[in-house]
């Protein structure tokens, strides 16, 4: 990844903005100083399009707050009925509590599971030299990226045929088990954290390593105790946007469980069609409330999504 | 889902030429042992519950099955299933067709669109962060929820669409116009996401190039098509391939419209109805699985092999 | 796993092999000795799945059955629950959305399904049978009583043994609101020209005539069911469910016009709208008719199910008549090699009483009980009506879901009805290829 071409100094992904004004002093003063015709036009079209680009969110905010009967009378164009009330009707007919806990139930160890795991082999590709690093790290990077559909099948029965004892799962097998779909999120994103912490342990200076080498530090003195503290904004980061895909991981889900009662929140969007499909207001709510978590992390660690991402991340 | 590595986030240090470690240096018997744990319990588990099933569908896409009793049930027909999918299964050719317009209109739309912000947001406007929260957003999102969402806009009775336009259109519902609507809810989310991968690329553009061009002379539009344009070249093709494989692997927003019927037919929904559903036609639905795996294989490769070039040197 | 390769077979298939073997008649057998069959049939390739005469005493009555139901429906949902607790076991319920456990069924089954749970009787539950993935609970027909001929015959495997008890059962057919149609002067047409001139004078009068929805795929195919059997009769519409009878024939493309001729009249855009919508249609009178099953009521508020009546489809041909209907029966099936086997069957057995109906019944009144014993005496006008309807069908189908393989159904037809109500003009092109595709299924 040392590319000549696009090179910024280690850890910039953080601290960007802050980077960025450092770097281009005299630019941004000429610039805000002069408002020109054209300059005007594109503040227009510029806050004219980030409006409509919250609309959608703020559409289905405003009606979540309003009442059925109102507004199938008024129509949803206009103002009024306002109400609490399809709050916490969604929460109770989607029985959110049983599916945001199982969210968390699985996306809190999924992600540390996902990080420790990546950054075990992302310290042997970054410090030490094998000859198979670069196809371990395509191994693991491809992984990440070939389409869920197509594995499939051989898992599912994979996860059939899996025993597990009934205390870690009521199902008896890895089907139908948290277990199950942790380890698949696990072995999913596990390729692009890898990705992204090796690339950024390499960075770290390694006059460190060579020190704590001379000291003595063994293997796992220089990885607990050096590398994973200096890591702590890529990890940072990336367990941001660890949380944000796993929380919003609706594919394996619905597939491998099967149980009404342990779908993870995102995916137990498809069981409330029935419910939720003539009333518009309700379904609103319900949309707010999933988005809610993710929403949360957005706006109180945008800077860590976003440092996630320039990291080496990119998310659908 | 894609979660691909991609803005090169090579720290400074990283370009000063370095010594490689390791070779060199004696690593005791017991470090040893650890150095190869770290490295195989997560390889084993990338290769148990990735790779390993990719080649099983494979296999199995030679094979009919009904997926119930054991290994020994499964009767070996050669490439039929293959030919079934071409001639004998209508809903394929639409669903590939589907997957291409996808493809290019993520391009057309939303990818350049995002680019097009990007640039915009570049330029240090007064309120930057403002925007760029408003165009990032959606990202957050699940695309699912995007599906419902949008659904808001969309209702023929009670969406916002209809009511403003004074139309009576089912915009998920009329296969005419459904693949269109779901477009513009997916590209909602994909031009926040390119914008801001674009955004950090181009934060990463040596500034002195551009006020070298200035001094020269060179108009804005000139400098970011023969200066900035260039030196982006490794995002360029990163976008491609986060754009290709993002429309490959739509699935969660039409699944959960209508489970990839009627208008939203895509091959990812194909593969799942076919082994999911009560049809259980595993054989077949793994031919269509490998076919979805070898396109993406390509671009996977090339993927890699441009991430990676650096690496080599 | 014999899948039925033939007419002869699949029809062979409905007759409880124990019983031919002993050589009585179908008829015969069904009127005397219940414990027969399963004595009969203790050599099935399926004593490995837990009939659990070996097994014995796993699980009792006091532990925990766990209960796998797809009534997500509130209605429904909440009489499902009053029958569990009416049964004084202690039953964990796992309710998963309708259409999705469908779906998930054959995943289901063959991972961790729940001791006891709801399906369907017919081909669709021999099909499952047969692959040992369902229990057999022969030994709980044994003390099962009002349960007619017919109904045995549903709940019976292709082996001979029971594997299913029935709950309820619904009739299809046109439903309306009778208050609209006294308020306009409509009549039941007995025709089919008479249904299109009263679909034409319901436009006339401002109404959508046929309220339609096919979002989920399944409610277009009873329209197709409901035409088949008029146009080619009972017997045509079993062979071509089985796979015998070819998809581009004369007699299913003139299904296929008829249903062209019929398609005007009825709602449009039905490919985006689920049956709950269509059915608001009807009961908000903005829709004149729904073709349906009586579940349709389940959409009508308390005090509106009594205007809610219906009539038969039709007749077309007055050869074929309007003897055949479609009433497809819900019940119950255990899983193979239950965790909990006795507690399973009992709830079962208490599944199949009389007393377990009438709750059911008392909070779902959109649907008719099974049983004969089942107290009808709170019947509605309409069940009362759907009691003497199917108990006077010369014949009853399924559904065709439920009457031919999954995977034909949901990766074949689920499909080409929707492409028809896209495109119904090019009837050749689409019956060619259903004919191509049913071929490269049914080899299996």
């Amino acid at each position: 990844m040392s590319s000549a071409t696009v090179t910024r100094p280690a850890a910039t992904a953080a601290t960007t903005t802050r980077n960025r004004r450092r770097l281009t002093p005299g630019r941004v003063p000429r610039n805000r100083r002069r408002l020109t015709p054209g300059r005007v036009l594109l503040y227009v079209f510029v806050v004219l399009t980030a409006l409509a680009w919250l609309f959608p969110v703020v559409w289905a905010l405003f009606n979540s707050f309003r009442d059925y009967d109102y507004t199938s009378v008024n129509g949803y164009v206009s103002l009024g009925g306002f109400t609490f009330e399809n709050y916490t009707n969604a929460w109770e007919q989607g029985e959110f509590t049983r599916h945001f806990l199982n969210s968390l139930i699985i996306t809190v160890p999924a992600v540390l599971l996902t990080l420790f795991l990546a950054s075990c082999v992302a310290f042997v590709v970054a410090r030490y030299s094998f000859r198979f690093n670069l196809v371990l790290l395509g191994l693991f990077t491809a992984a990440n990226l070939l389409p869920q559909q197509a594995l499939l099948i051989p898992l599912y029965r994979a996860y059939r045929e899996i025993p597990l004892p009934l205390w870690m799962s009521d199902s008896g097998q890895l089907l139908d088990s948290y277990w199950g779909l942790i380890l698949v999120n696990v072995a999913f994103q596990t390729g692009f954290c890898t990705f992204v912490l090796s690339n950024y342990m390499k960075a770290l200076p390694h006059e460190m390593f060579e020190a704590a080498r001379v000291d003595g530090a063994g293997v796992s003195t220089q990885f607990f105790r050096i590398t994973l503290p200096l890591c702590r904004p890529a990890l940072a980061a990336l367990a941001t946007l660890q949380v944000t895909w796993i929380y919003n991981e609706f594919f394996w889900a619905t597939v491998l469980m099967q149980s009404g009662d342990k779908f993870p929140i995102t995916s137990s969007l498809t069981n409330l069609r029935g419910q939720f499909f003539t009333d518009y207001n309700l379904l609103s709510a319900g949309s707010v409330i999933i988005a809610i978590p993710v929403l949360v992390i957005f706006f109180l660690l945008q800077k860590q999504f976003v440092a996630g991402l320039t990291l080496g991340a990119t998310k659908g | 889902m894609t979660d691909l590595p991609t803005v090169p986030a090579a720290p400074a240090e990283a370009a000063v030429p370095r010594r490689r470690l390791g070779s060199r240096v004696r690593v005791s018997g017991t470090d040893r042992v650890l150095l190869f744990v770290m490295v195989a319990i997560p390889l084993a588990m990338v290769v148990l519950w990735v790779w390993l099933p990719a080649i099983a569908s494979v296999v199995l896409s030679f094979a009919r099955w009904t997926g119930v009793g054991g290994l020994d049930t499964i009767e070996w027909i050669g490439t039929e299933n293959y030919k079934n999918v071409f001639t004998n299964y209508p809903p394929f050719a639409p669903a590939l067709r589907h997957n291409l317009i996808w493809l290019v209109f993520l391009f057309v739309l939303p990818t350049l669109f995002g680019i097009f912000l990007a640039v915009l947001l570049d330029r240090e406007l007064r309120g930057t962060r403002f925007y760029q929260t408003a165009f990032f957003l959606p990202v957050v999102l699940s695309l699912a929820l995007i599906g419902f969402i949008w659904q808001l806009m969309y209702s023929r009775d009670q969406g916002l669409l209809n009511a403003v336009l004074g139309t009576q259109i089912d915009w998920y519902g009329d296969s005419k116009v459904n693949l269109w609507a779901v477009l513009v809810a997916a590209g909602w989310k994909h031009a926040g996401y390119i914008m801001l991968l674009y955004l950090a690329g181009l934060k990463g553009v040596d500034p002195s190039l551009r006020e070298a061009a200035a001094v020269d002379g060179a108009s804005p539009a000139r400098t970011f098509f023969s200066v900035v344009l260039p030196v982006m070249r490794p995002i360029n093709i990163i976008i491609i391939v986060v754009t290709v494989i993002e429309s490959l692997r739509a699935f969660d927003i039409v699944w959960v419209i209508n489970k990839g019927t009627n208008g939203l037919e895509l091959i990812s929904t194909l593969v799942t109805s076919n082994v999911v559903g009560e049809a259980s036609r595993i054989g077949f639905g793994s031919a269509l699985a490998t076919i979805m795996l070898v396109i993406s294989l390509v671009f996977i490769t090339i993927f890699l092999s441009t991430v990676m070039r650096g690496e080599r040197r | 796993m014999s899948r039925p390769r033939s007419e002869s077979e699949y029809l062979a298939s409905l007759i409880p092999p124990s019983v031919a073997a002993a050589g009585l008649s179908r008829r015969g057998f069904l009127k005397g000795t219940l414990g027969a069959g399963a004595a009969l049939s203790l050599s099935s390739l399926l004593a490995a799945c837990g009939g659990g005469d070996d097994g014995g005493g796993s699980g009792s009555a006091s532990q925990e059955v766990t209960f796998g139901s797809n009534q997500s429906d509130a209605v429904p949902k909440k009489a499902y629950a009053d029958m569990l607790a009416a049964s004084g076991l202690t039953v964990k319920v796992n309710t998963i959305e309708h259409e999705t456990f469908q779906e998930n069924i054959n995943n289901y089954l063959q991972g961790n399904p729940d001791d006891v749970f709801t399906w369907f009787a017919g081909y669709r539950m021999q099909f499952f049978a047969a692959q040992g993935l369902a229990g057999d609970i022969s030994d709980v027909w044994g003390g099962l009583s009002g349960m007619s001929e017919a109904l045995k015959k549903a709940s019976t495997g292709e082996d001979g043994k029971q594997y299913f008890v029935p709950l309820t059962t619904y009739p299809w057919g046109l439903f309306y609101r009778k208050s609209v149609w006294e308020e306009k002067g409509y009549q039941e047409p007995k025709t089919l020209d008479e249904l299109v001139t009263l679909a034409k004078q319901m436009q006339t009068d401002g109404l959508i005539p046929i309220a339609f929805a096919d979002k989920d795929g399944w409610p277009a195919m009873g329209t197709f069911d409901q035409l088949n059997l008029r146009i080619n009769g009972y017997q045509f519409h079993v062979d071509l469910m089985a796979g015998k009878e070819a998809w581009d024939s004369a007699e299913v493309k003139k299904v296929f016009d008829t249903w062209r001729g019929l398609l005007p009249y009825h709602q449009e855009d039905a490919l985006g709208r689920e049956w709950q919508e269509a059915a608001q249609a009807l009961q908000k009178k903005q829709a004149g008719m729904y073709l349906l099953g009586m579940f349709v009521g389940e959409q009508f508020p308390e005090k509106d199910r009594e205007d809610l009546d219906f009539f038969t489809f039709p007749e077309i041909d007055p050869a074929i008549g309007t003897g055949a209907i479609e009433a497809p029966i819900d019940g119950l099936m255990m899983r193979a090699e239950p965790k909990n086997e006795e507690g399973a069957k009992q709830l079962l057995k208490f599944a199949g009483t009389a007393e377990a109906e009438n709750v059911l019944l008392k909070a779902n009144n959109t649907v008719i009980g099974a049983s004969s014993e089942a107290d009808a005496s709170a019947y509605t006008g309409l069940q009362k009506k759907a009691v003497e309807f199917i108990g006077s069908a010369e014949s009853i189908a399924q559904f065709l879901d439920r009457d031919t393989r999954p995977d034909f159904a949901s990766t074949v037809m689920l499909p080409g009805l929707q492409t028809f109500i896209k495109n119904p003009n090019d009837i050749d092109g689409l019956t060619k290829s259903l004919e191509s595709q049913k071929k490269s299924i049914f080899t299996s």
